[in-house]
């Protein structure tokens, strides 16, 4: 668990939060820029030295009244939006940074898998990391950073300063990440796609403060947050690859609302994926709907309904016991079909799209 | 060699000399000063900055003269010398050696500063993160960086140390083997109408001056390539 309470006044705003982060997976820190998120994770690398307040790392105390463990007496990693790289040390020279400051019997991480993993055995040897690609030197900043076998990494939009190509060459490695280490990961971000990839838990900040602090699934599906007032509002359902039908080339995704059928995926079955689906791809109806080209037909119930805009509904739903999802629809389907709170009704998903 | 004699090696030699002492002396003083004057937050660096820039504008001969006046027997740093039973320091090497230093030390900070400048605080944020206490991040991080800031630093306190001639003059006068440097014995030369003697010790400075710096730029370029 990571206890972080901090007060830090800036000109235009202060930051004033108090949170319990899970000690594992990835927690995003969520918001518009100005938010106070960088400032917060600049906080908890103790680089804001002004900051007054409590940080208690999994038993660790790293700031109170009386202490404040200096930057380089926390077992952190910390990526900054651009890579930081060293330009007078190779790229070996580089990675090998941190590591070569951390005692031999703390090195959990080692240097050959961290290499081999960020595909950088090509580089290694680059006496200028300067002339790496944009996606390259990130990943030698994230293998630098994971080099030092942190015990909590903190990244700070390690995507944003990057073009689309380079983006997509590096999620894949964030994914993995935190699946394949066991340390809880810190991820400052302003795109909600990226948090929809990576997340576990959000914070989502505005104007210095936490306004919510829970699992993703229910963070986005809260229709008093603003995540759920975006035009590009979204759910997240958790599922387990359980079937693959050879003949329609489908595969068919358990959770526990239901199941759904999406086109093959190449992973073995039982694995975990991830299922994002838009609002706007959610349809209701009130009897089950007879021939319908749409798959993916599911039974909810109707927790909260809220006018969106002039035209619009977003409506929460319940699938099973436990699965929230989000739907949008317009003001005048709300009206024809009687939607009130508690209705069971059906729930038809056009499409979604996946993450392994 | 070169059509110089015994007095004229003897002012290369006290000149080579004295600037190498001067420049190792304004690295180790500059670098520590630089760095507190690129990233120090006191409202003392302003006067501190001042103060050190005053030789760039002073004339040479008002700075000599109030170094003569604190190294002589009633100043402050003559009643320091004589009470350490060092003696006075006038019209010695060691007084040379503090007169230059107290000369060239702008010509060492000002680039040592503004390479420091260069440097992001982002960098050392990153070396903290990475285990480095702020000495392990001067030595790993911030002296590498400014390399060749440090080098055109050394290069211009080395030079400017053996172009010196005001306060060379002031200060040290004209012993011979002791005080009596390069810039001093061409003057010399020029006052007796040695015209041909100054030649030649003038060519040999130019000749040793532009190969010094060749070779400096040279291997700098051929590292940072």
């Amino acid at each position: 668990m990571i206890q972080a309470r901090f007060q830090l006044a800036y000109p235009t705003f202060a930051l004033q939060v108090d949170l319990d982060l899970p000690a594992h997976g990835v927690t995003a820190l969520f918001g518009h820029s100005g938010s106070g998120k960088t400032s917060l994770l600049r906080c908890l690398a103790g680089l804001e030295k002004t900051a007054s307040g409590y940080l208690n790392v999994n038993g660790e105390i790293w700031q109170d009244k009386t202490t404040f463990l200096p930057t380089y007496q926390r077992p952190l990693g910390y990526v900054f939006q651009e890579a930081n790289l060293f330009p007078h040390l190779s790229v070996r020279q580089n990675l090998e940074y941190g590591l070569k400051r951390i005692p031999a019997a703390a090195r959990q991480i080692h240097f050959e898998q961290v290499v081999l993993w960020l595909g950088l055995t090509h580089c290694l040897d680059r006496k200028n990391p300067l002339g790496l690609s944009g996606g390259e030197k990130q990943r030698v900043a994230m293998g630098r950073a994971l080099l030092s076998s942190p015990r909590l990494l903190l990244m700070d939009e390690p995507l944003s300063g990057l073009d689309e190509q380079s983006k997509a060459e590096i999620m894949p490695y964030l994914e993995q990440m935190h699946r394949a280490l066991d340390i809880p990961v810190i991820y400052v971000s302003h795109s909600l796609n990226e948090v929809l990839q990576l997340a576990d838990q959000i914070v989502v900040l505005e104007q210095g403060k936490a306004i919510a602090n829970g699992p993703i699934q229910t963070v986005l599906t809260r229709l008093d947050l603003p995540l759920s007032q975006r035009e590009d509002a979204s759910s997240i359902l958790e599922a387990t690859l359980a079937f693959h039908d050879q003949a329609y080339q489908l595969s068919r995704l358990d959770f526990a609302g239901g199941h759904l059928w999406v086109s093959q995926v190449s992973a073995p079955l039982g694995s975990v994926v991830r299922a994002c689906v838009l609002a706007r791809d959610v349809s209701l109806a009130t009897a089950r709907p007879e021939g319908s080209s749409i798959n993916n037909i599911l039974s909810g119930t109707i927790t909260e309904i809220q006018v969106f805009g002039a035209a619009q509904l977003n409506v929460s739903l319940l699938l099973g016991d436990s699965v929230s999802l989000l739907s949008r629809i317009t003001r005048l389907s709300g009206d024809r079909l009687g939607l009130k709170v508690g209705m069971q009704v059906f729930v038809q998903i056009k499409s979604v799209s996946l993450i392994l | 060699m070169f059509g110089l004699d015994s007095s004229d090696w003897s002012a290369v030699w006290l000149t080579l000399k004295l600037a190498a002492l001067v420049t190792f002396i304004l690295l180790l003083l500059g670098i520590p000063l630089a760095w507190w004057l690129s990233r120090g937050q006191s409202w003392f660096k302003g006067i501190v900055g001042a103060v050190v820039a005053l030789p760039l504008v002073l004339p040479p001969t008002v700075l000599g003269f109030y170094l003569l006046m604190a190294m002589g027997p009633s100043g402050f740093l003559g009643h320091f010398t004589q009470h350490w039973g060092l003696g006075l320091l006038p019209f010695t090497f060691p007084g040379l050696v503090l007169a230059s230093v107290c000369y060239s030390l702008p010509f060492v900070v000002q680039p040592l500063q503004t390479s420091f400048s260069a440097i992001s605080q982002r960098s050392l944020e990153t070396a903290a993160t990475l285990r480095a206490s702020p000495l392990d991040t001067f030595f790993s991080v911030v002296l590498p960086m400014a390399r060749p800031g440090i080098l055109s630093a050394a290069i211009l306190g080395f030079t400017h140390t053996v172009g010196e001639f005001g306060v060379i003059l002031m200060i040290g006068g004209n012993i011979p083997g002791q005080t009596r440097v390069l810039s001093v014995q061409i003057y010399d030369y020029v006052e007796a109408m040695e015209y041909s003697k100054a030649h030649h010790l003038s060519a040999a400075m130019l000749l040793f001056s532009f190969c010094l710096l060749w070779l400096i730029y040279g291997l700098n370029r051929q590292k940072t390539a």
